[in-house]
Formats: C-alpha cells, sequence, structure tokens
C-alpha cells in the first residue's frame, strides 16, 4: 500500500467512524425523544389509573373525588343529548365577542398611547388608576348598567381583555429598538410609512403576547360572569352542579373548560405562525 | 442639510464639506464634546475611512451627515448631483435589518418608501442578491441567515437604494477574519462599479487600508481631527497582495502610531481623573 493510499484509508476510515458516531448519535437523539413523547403520555393516564383504583378501593371518597369511570359515564348522556354542546357553544359565544370586545380597542388604544406622547400623557393616569382594579369586583355595577343578558356578561370579558392587550400593545410600540426607527428615518420614512412598516409588525409579537393573557383572563371570568344571572353555558353547569351537588357533572363542566382553554390557545398559536411568520420557532 | 446655500464655497469635484462641525451633547453629568471644528472636504467619488479611539464621535459625525443628528454649531455641504436620487444612505452599526421582512424586502425598504412598485423591487432585489451569491436567500427571514449575511444585507440595504453618498458604520464591526476579508473584497467590487462618494467608519487599520483613499484619524474629548492619510496604493485592489506590499507596511505604522498617543493621552487622563 502506498503512503498516499494509506493516508486515504486513514482519513476514509475516520470518516466512516465519525458517520457511525454520528447516526448513533442520531439514533440516540430520537430514542430519547420518543421516550420522552412516551411520558408525556404515559404519566396523565397512570394517574387516571392510579385514580380509579383509589377509588374503587374505597380510599378516596367518591362523592368528594369521583372516578374517571363516574365521570365518563356522565359524560357520554350529556355529549348525546347535545347538552354538553350546547352550554360550550353559548359559553364559546361569550367569550369571542368578549375577547374581540376586548382586544380591538385594546391595539387600537395600546397602539396610539404608544405612538403619540400626547395620547399616551393624556390616557395613562387612567389606565393606571383603573388597570389594578379587580374586574370581577365590577361585575355588580356592570349587572346594574347592563341588566341580567348577554351584554353585562360579554362586558365582563370585554373589560378584562382590553387592559391586558392595550398595556402589552403599548409596550410593544415603545420597546421597539431605537435603531429600528432610525432606518426608516435614514430611507426618509413618512409617518404612515413609519407605522405601517416599522412601528406595527415590530408591536406584532406583543400584541399577541396580550390576546394570549387576554384569552387566560377571558376563560376566568366567565365562569364569574355564568355565575350570576345565567341560564346556560359552561360556567353556568359548574354553578349548577355544585347546587344539584353533582359532582360528575361538575368534572364534566371542567373537563370542557380545558379543552375551551387548549383550543383557544392552539388557535391563536396557529394564527400567531400565520402573521408573524418571521418569528424564530426556537425562540 | 444645507445643500443649496454657499454652494460656490466648494467646487465641484467636491462632494462634502464641513465647516467647523461641531456637536455637543448635553448630559446629566455634563457637557460632552462628541465633535469640536471638524473641517474636511471629501471628492466625488471618494472612499474616506474614519478610525479613532472609540467614543470620539465617528458615529456622531455620520450621524450629522445622515440627517439623524442636528449638529450644534457650524455648518456642511453635500452636493447633489441628481435630484432623483437621496443624497445619502447609512448602514448602521450592529444589526439593523428588519426581523419582520424577508431578505427581498429588507434588500428594496429604501425603494418602497420611495413607491417603487412591487415588481420592480423584486426586480431589484434578484439582480443584487444574485450578484452577491444570496439569490437563494432570497425569501428567508433574518432569524434564518448568519451574522455574516445579515451584514451583506444591511450593506446591500445601502447601496439598493443608491444614494449618491454611503455613509457606513462599521458594517464589518462583528464579523470574523474571514467574513471580514470576504465582504471586505465584495464592497470593493460593487463600490468600484459603482463611483459612490463612500465614508466607512471602521476599528481595525488594516480595513481602513484595504477600502479607503485616504484614512481621516480622530482624536477624542474633543472629537477631532488628528491627521489625514493619503492612501496611495492603486486600484482595483487585491486585499491579499495587499498585506504583503511595503506602501502597506508603512502606512499602517503611521496610522498605528498616531492611534497609539491617543492612547497613551487616554491612558493618562485616566490616571490623572
Ligand atoms: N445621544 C447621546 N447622548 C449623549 N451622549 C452621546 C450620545 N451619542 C453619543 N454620545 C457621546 O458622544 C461621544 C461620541 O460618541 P460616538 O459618536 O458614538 O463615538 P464613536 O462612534 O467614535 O465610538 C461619546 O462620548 C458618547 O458617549
Ligand atoms: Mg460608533
Amino acid at each position: 500500500m502506498s503512503m498516499a493510499e494509506e493516508q486515504i484509508e486513514k482519513t476514509f476510515g475516520q470518516v466512516i467512524v465519525k458517520e457511525e458516531k454520528a447516526r448513533m448519535q442520531s439514533k440516540a437523539v430520537a430514542g430519547r425523544e420518543l421516550l420522552l413523547k412516551v411520558l408525556a403520555f404515559l404519566s396523565p393516564s397512570l394517574l387516571l389509573v392510579l385514580w380509579e383504583i383509589l377509588s374503587r378501593l374505597g380510599v378516596i371518597d367518591v362523592r368528594l373525588f369521583s372516578s374517571p369511570s363516574r365521570i365518563f359515564y356522565a359524560l357520554i348522556p350529556m355529549l348525546y343529548s347535545g347538552e354538553l354542546l350546547y352550554h360550550t357553544m353559548v359559553s364559546t359565544r361569550r367569550i369571542v365577542l368578549g375577547f374581540l370586545a376586548g382586544a380591538i380597542p385594546g391595539v387600537a388604544i395600546g397602539l396610539s398611547m404608544g405612538l403619540f406622547p400626547p395620547v399616551r400623557a393624556s390616557l395613562m393616569p387612567m389606565v393606571a388608576a383603573t388597570f389594578p382594579i379587580p374586574k370581577l369586583a365590577v361585575m355588580p355595577l356592570i349587572l346594574i348598567i347592563f341588566g341580567l343578558g348577554e351584554t353585562s356578561k360579554i362586558f365582563t370579558i370585554a373589560i378584562g381583555v382590553f387592559y391586558l392587550v392595550l398595556i402589552n400593545t403599548m409596550a410593544g410600540v415603545l420597546n421597539i429598538d431605537e435603531i429600528y426607527l432610525d432606518v426608516a428615518k435614514n430611507f426618509g420614512a413618512s409617518r404612515l410609512q413609519f407605522y405601517t412598516t416599522v412601528a406595527l409588525p415590530g408591536a406584532l409579537p406583543m400584541i399577541f403576547a396580550g390576546f394570549k393573557l387576554g384569552m387566560g383572563t377571558a376563560l376566568l371570568l366567565i365562569v364569574a360572569a355564568e355565575l350570576s344571572a345565567a341560564k346556560a353555558g359552561v360556567g353556568w353547569m359548574v354553578w349548577r352542579a355544585y347546587d344539584m351537588f353533582d359532582i360528575e357533572k361538575m368534572f364534566v363542566a371542567l373537563i370542557t373548560m380545558a379543552f375551551l382553554g387548549y383550543v383557544f390557545s392552539s388557535l391563536l398559536d396557529l394564527i400567531e405562525r400565520i402573521v408573524i411568520p418571521w418569528k424564530n420557532p426556537k425562540g | 442639510m444645507e445643500e443649496s446655500k454657499g454652494l460656490n464655497c466648494f467646487f465641484s469635484t467636491e462632494a462634502i464639506l464641513t465647516e467647523n462641525l461641531t456637536k455637543v451633547f448635553k448630559t446629566r453629568v455634563g457637557n460632552i464634546i462628541a465633535l469640536e471644528d471638524v473641517n474636511i472636504s471629501v471628492k466625488q467619488g471618494e472612499f474616506l475611512c474614519i478610525v479613532g479611539p472609540s467614543g470620539c464621535g465617528k458615529t456622531t459625525f455620520l450621524r450629522i451627515l445622515g440627517g439623524l443628528e442636528k449638529q450644534t454649531s457650524g455648518r456642511f455641504y453635500m452636493r447633489s448631483r441628481n435630484p432623483q436620487k437621496p443624497l445619502t444612505s447609512m448602514v448602521f452599526q450592529g444589526d439593523s435589518i428588519f426581523p419582520w421582512m424577508t431578505v427581498a424586502e429588507n434588500v428594496t425598504y429604501g425603494l418602497r418608501i420611495k413607491g417603487i412598485p412591487p415588481r420592480d423591487r423584486r426586480e431589484a432585489a434578484i439582480r443584487f442578491l444574485k450578484l452577491m451569491g444570496l439569490l437563494k436567500f432570497i425569501d428567508a427571514y433574518p432569524y434564518q441567515l448568519s451574522g455574516g449575511m445579515k451584514q451583506r444585507i444591511n450593506v446591500a440595504r445601502a447601496f439598493v437604494s443608491d444614494p449618491e453618498i454611503l455613509l457606513m458604520d462599521e458594517p464589518f464591526g462583528a464579523l470574523d477574519e474571514q467574513n471580514r476579508l470576504i465582504l471586505q473584497q465584495e464592497l470593493l467590487k460593487i463600490w468600484e462599479g459603482s463611483g459612490k462618494t463612500s465614508l466607512f467608519i471602521t476599528h481595525s487599520i488594516d480595513e481602513a487600508l484595504m477600502l479607503g483613499d485616504r484614512v481621516m484619524v480622530m482624536t477624542a474629548h474633543p472629537g477631532k481631527i488628528k491627521a489625514i492619510v493619503e492612501v496611495d496604493i492603486e486600484r482595483p485592489r487585491n486585499i491579499l497582495l495587499l498585506r504583503s506590499s511595503p506602501e502597506f507596511a508603512s502606512l499602517y505604522r503611521e496610522i498605528w502610531h498616531l492611534l497609539q498617543e491617543e492612547v497613551e493621552k487616554a491612558k493618562a487622563r485616566e490616571l490623572s481623573a
């Protein structure tokens, strides 16, 4: 074997060894990921099984904590009769309308407060003074003003969403890196061009953070809003089940809420990916 | 920008003339004289490099010429030969390309502001990115690019807007040596074809000598011109051959000594303070 051949042999040998190592590593990584996925599925399932066994053994009081099978048997007829769907739709309508009624003015006012110092100076004291008031404390007043109908429920949710979206939107505009303002100025952008090419896109990630926080609050407020003077809705189901001491129904309502929360947050994530394609998915 | 006033004060071969340009920043800890009595004239199509210790007012000088900052006193003139074109365009220090725009949108931002229709902008982007070998990234977003590519886009954005004067603030300052050399060579290539008057800030003497027709050396506190060094090395320049030439070595030494004095002075100031 000549020197050159030996050299080639050596290098190629090394390359092959390296490739083999890399392949093994990538296999190991894939294996670990699979394990994590299995764990993520297994651990909740295990908890359910444990819950079921303990309730059957009488270790936990089924009158208070129910059991997975009992909840399941309560859920099925509610699904078939359309009862669950009806209440879910009623609540969904309130959440969506309340969210829009809060988020749209929140973005509009937040943007103008971020962009125009005079607007900020005149509105900030009011925002700062009213923001800390717990929204639940305002509910009786809302009921007196708007009555017992849908409006008061939508309005309650809207207020909660409004503040979070407004504050995030304003912060989003104010936190845009100054260098981007210089770039716009350098190229001679007009005010309008500056708003559309820098201020709005630059604030979008924060606006969406506000939407997500607002959605969390909306789910919180729907329960409170449906506590008083409601005749339907998932929140109402919880309170109704409380009155009737129907633990299974209460669990069904709670599960539905968790599901609603999951759907809404996935929906917001999806819209965010479409509206902000430039966001680094790795953060 | 007082382009029309006193145009007879400078010759038609000159693109920029500054007269006692001074900038004072009023801060809580007192006044900072960022620039004091800066007088320089830059020829049409000249490549002027600016070096000096950090904080000596290099960025401030460029920002005043670019209209982003107003001088405290003194005047400057800039000649506009073609009123259709923007007079200046700036390449900013650091990462300044818009994260929310694709490479094509970033590169043609100046054209969008001027109201050029999208189809023409796209064509301009294709033409320019092809030239820089970045065509396959035309629809990528900045988070998908490396630091070197982002800096290319940053420079390209200023070039595509086709200004009469280019103002570049340490555009390659954050890059590794290899990328820096490649980008210098690319910059020279597009600059030589364009004939644009260019001002280029750098903290690297190497870079100043590779690119510049002249090097303006500045002093700090207050920021003044210490010396202006002619770089008599013929173009087109080959960056690799240049480094081993005797002219390069002697110019390097000259500028190094000028800067060295400044560093010593800064040290003495620190000790006495
Ligand atoms: N906006 C500002 N406000 C106050 N001081 C400033 C401002 N910009 C720059 N300076 C000061 O002016 C001096 C020159 O700054 P700069 O032009 O950025 O220097 P260089 O680019 O040469 O490093 C520095 O001392 C800096 O602290
Ligand atoms: Mg600087």
